[in-house]
């Protein structure tokens, strides 16, 4: 499904490299979790797989489903079925969050050559998913994210996702901000929503998070790159003893 | 309220989907080949009493025209705006055109010529009895939810064609009309209120539209009359080289109420043309106006070549007290704008409201605003400005708020935004405020921002394309303006934000 060899990437604005030779390799159905310290470039990545500017691509590949990913213009990327929950959702004052999703949801069915979703069929798609997250009718009319606090705003990221099915999702610290109750919600969400075909790239800075979205992988990263990966007892391993082992681990490596 | 809302919805996304479908140049640039009769060329009395005459004018009139064009002589075009104004030769102009076989006036649609009635269609306004109004945007077609009727005036260069939904208007008592009829029909009105809210010195543009205006729509709403449907007058210039000078006349009369659209278009030419219109409302006890203006004129090209010079003076006379009025306006095109609708609040407890949508891309320069001035009790005033500046292009705000001495207990509310899409572009916001006494109040809030750009992108990760994220965006930012204008207009004016800017980005 995604398949990253080797990646280098460096901001457009100083000369900083922040992803410094990572590989990846993600096959279909597979959970894949990322822990690292903070400032490691978790976020830098989930930007450049989705395609956000500002970066420079030094060196290394991303194949997505067979095709050139950083090649894809972001839009298409999108349809094509990448999906990233940002770690900071924006607010887009005056755009009611209906209006947005079906703008979305209807681009994208039409980059994909699909007919567009009637506004009968799309009110009740959208209404049946904001249920299962609860999230209120007087949510889903506000503009998007604008004044949602930050576990509101996180839901819609989730809501944003079963609406638009994407088959690769980035999760990048859904989890944060999340009261005990929503991390439930979110999780039952994306479990709900995970299938054979679809795969997931969870960052998270917190064990528990995985408890209820199980991987098949964890991935620690230290200054853009991982430098170690193991099944889900990794991410326990790490709440117990924190970053410090694997620091080392990442000087190694130059 | 919740359908309503969803109703919006829907056209936002429906807007959206047919931007594409529309291209990028300004679709109204057509022009129509028909025979066109002129006044020679060039400004002296002789043409004012050609003009007066072509119209069958009484003499008051004429004298009316004279003493403004002998005043217009002395005065100088205003120099005051932030705007590069091209010397403009006046007498290098026509200030009469029409089209040959308007020599007489069609008595009814049936006797307009073909080709005007195929422009008219062309330009999305059909100028038959049918339900629905388009037009300042080609392609939309409006499914009417509510059924509505919109009467149309027609103004073609220098006169009105056709006024539909004539006989249905009047039996409630409403007049529309051409403001050449309602000279003929309605001397008493006309007399009464022309020239009573912007008196013929006012300015040097309402001075020289005082000389030498043609037509424009005459309204008169009765005492208690709600009228049964929006009113419109669509403007469309054609000939080459020529001035329109129109005029219009809005009259509500105690308790009455009327809502009123104007829409405007011109054809593509090289050589920049001179519009300099007159809007007078009057509005008395406890009536209401509310003015709506969709202005499309073709804006000049990317390099600033051609385009519509746009001088233009409204001004509501709130009267009676109790009154109201609202002047809701987008304005897209024109390569220059120069337009203050203004609230003028004598009456005690009347209050005035100002939305505008001002959008500027490549090379056009606009200074716009409004005036709010207080002389009654308690009365209120509210500005609602959204300027949107793209490409080379200048956008000014400028605005006055003055209550005065007798103004006890008035407030006014001025929110002025202003939005700037690439580095190359400037927003300027001018405002006045003058407050004479102690019991009023005036708040104004100013913001200046860009798109930015991390809700582009956080648009495009969800799949839409970089043009429509903008006008998405970009009518979120204007939606308090969008949502004062009538459906209608509503869906078509979201659909011309988002014509305006193509190109604007990438
Ligand atoms: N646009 C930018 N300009 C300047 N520095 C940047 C930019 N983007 C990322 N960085 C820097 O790159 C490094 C990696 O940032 P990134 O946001 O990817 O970290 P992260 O692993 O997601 O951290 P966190 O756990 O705190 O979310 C940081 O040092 C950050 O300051
Ligand atoms: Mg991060």
């Amino acid at each position: 499904m995604l398949k990253i060899d080797d990646l280098r990437v460096s901001l457009e604005e100083e000369e900083k490299q922040i992803i410094k030779g990572l590989s990846l390799s993600i096959n279909p159905g597979e959970v894949h979790a990322i822990m690292g310290p903070n400032g490691s470039g978790k976020s830098t990545l989930s930007s450049v797989l989705a395609g956000k500017d500002g970066y420079i691509v030094d060196s290394g590949t991303v194949k997505y489903d067979g095709s050139d990913l950083l090649e894809t213009e972001v839009e298409k990327r999108a349809a094509l079925g990448v999906f990233m929950a940002f770690q900071y959702p924006i607010e887009i004052p005056g755009v009611g969050n209906m209006n947005f999703l079906r703008t979305a949801l209807n681009s994208q069915r039409k980059t994909r050559g699909q007919e567009e979703l009637n506004a009968a069929d799309f009110l009740k798609l959208v209404r049946s998913i904001a249920k299962d997250l609860e999230i209120s009718d007087e949510m889903m009319k506000r503009p998007v994210n604008v004044g949602a606090s930050g576990g509101e705003k996180k839901r819609n990221e989730i809501l944003q996702m079963c609406l638009l099915e994407p088959k690769f999702v980035i999760l990048d610290e859904t989890d944060s901000g999340l009261d005990v109750d929503a991390m439930k919600l979110v999780s039952k969400g994306v479990n709900s929503f995970s299938s054979s075909s679809r795969s997931f790239l969870v960052i998270t800075h917190y064990q528990r998070l995985l408890n209820y979205i199980v991987p098949d992988f964890v991935h620690i990263m230290v200054d853009g790159r991982i430098v170690k990966t193991g099944d889900k007892s990794l991410a326990l391993h790490v709440e117990e003893t924190g970053y410090k082992n694997f620091l080392q681990l990442g000087k190694e490596k130059h | 309220m919740t359908d309503n809302y969803e109703v919006r919805d829907v056209i936002d996304k429906e807007t959206l989907s047919t931007v594409k479908s529309v291209g990028d140049s300004y679709k109204y640039g057509f022009s129509t080949d028909i025979e066109t009769e002129y006044a020679p060329l060039g400004l002296n009395e002789d043409i004012v009493r050609l003009i007066s005459k072509k119209n069958n004018e009484p003499n008051w009139m004429l004298d009316w025209r004279l003493k403004a064009f002998n005043r217009w002589k002395k005065l100088k075009q205003p120099d005051w705006a932030l705007l590069k104004i091209p010397e403009i030769d006046f007498q290098n102009q026509y200030y009469y055109a029409r089209p040959a076989n308007m020599k007489e006036k069609p008595k009814s649609l049936d006797e307009v010529e073909p080709k005007l009635l195929e422009t008219y269609s062309k330009l999305g306004i059909p100028l038959t009895e049918q339900k629905k109004l388009a037009g300042v945007v080609e392609g939309v077609s409006i499914a009417d939810p509510e059924n509505r009727k919109v009467a149309v005036d027609a103004v073609f260069d220098s006169v009105s064609v056709g006024t539909t939904f004539k006989d249905e208007l009047k039996s409630a008592g409403v007049l529309f009309c051409s403001i050449s009829e309602a000279i003929q029909e309605y001397p008493d009105l006309v007399k009464k209120y022309l020239g009573s809210v912007v008196p013929i010195s006012d300015n040097f543009f309402a001075c020289l539209n005082a000389a030498v205006f043609s037509d424009g729509s005459f309204v008169y709403i009765p005492e208690g009359v709600r009228c049964p449907m929006e009113l419109s007058t669509y403007f469309r210039i054609n000939a080459e080289n020529t001035g329109q000078f129109e005029r219009t006349l809005i009259i509500a009369d105690n308790n009455a109420y009327v809502s009123y659209l104007e829409g405007c278009t011109a054809p593509q030419r090289d050589e920049s043309q001179l519009h300099a219109a007159v809007v007078e409302l009057v509005i008395l006890e406890k009536a209401e106006i509310k003015y709506s203006t969709v202005q499309n004129w073709f804006p000049g090209d990317e390099n600033g070549i051609g385009g519509i010079y746009n001088f233009v003076t409204k001004r509501a006379d709130c009267r009676g007290k109790n009154s109201k009025v609202m002047w809701t306006q987008v304005e897209t095109g024109s390569a220059i704008t120069w337009k203050y609708p203004s609230c003028v609040l004598k009456g005690d407890n009347s209050s005035g409201e100002f939305y505008s949508i001002a959008i500027t891309n490549n090379m056009q320069q606009a200074d716009t605003g409004t005036k709010m001035i207080h002389l009654g009790k308690n009365t209120k005033s509210r500005i609602v400005s959204k300027g949107i500046s793209a490409g080379k292009a200048q956008n000014t705000y400028r605005g006055l708020v003055q209550i005065g001495g007798r103004s006890q207990h008035s407030r006014n509310f001025t929110q002025c935004d202003s939005l700037l899409i690439g580095n190359k572009c400037g927003a300027h916001t001018v405002p006045y405020i003058e407050v004479n006494n102690s019991s009023a109040r005036a708040e104004h809030e100013a913001t200046t921002s860009k798109v930015d750009e991390d809700q582009l992108f956080y648009c495009m990760q969800r799949g839409i394309g970089e043009e429509d994220a903008v006008a998405l965006i970009v009518n979120g930012f204007c939606k308090e303006v969008l949502q004062a204008l009538p459906m209608e207009f509503a869906m078509e004016a979201q659909k011309l934000v988002a014509i305006s800017l193509e190109g604007s980005v990438g």
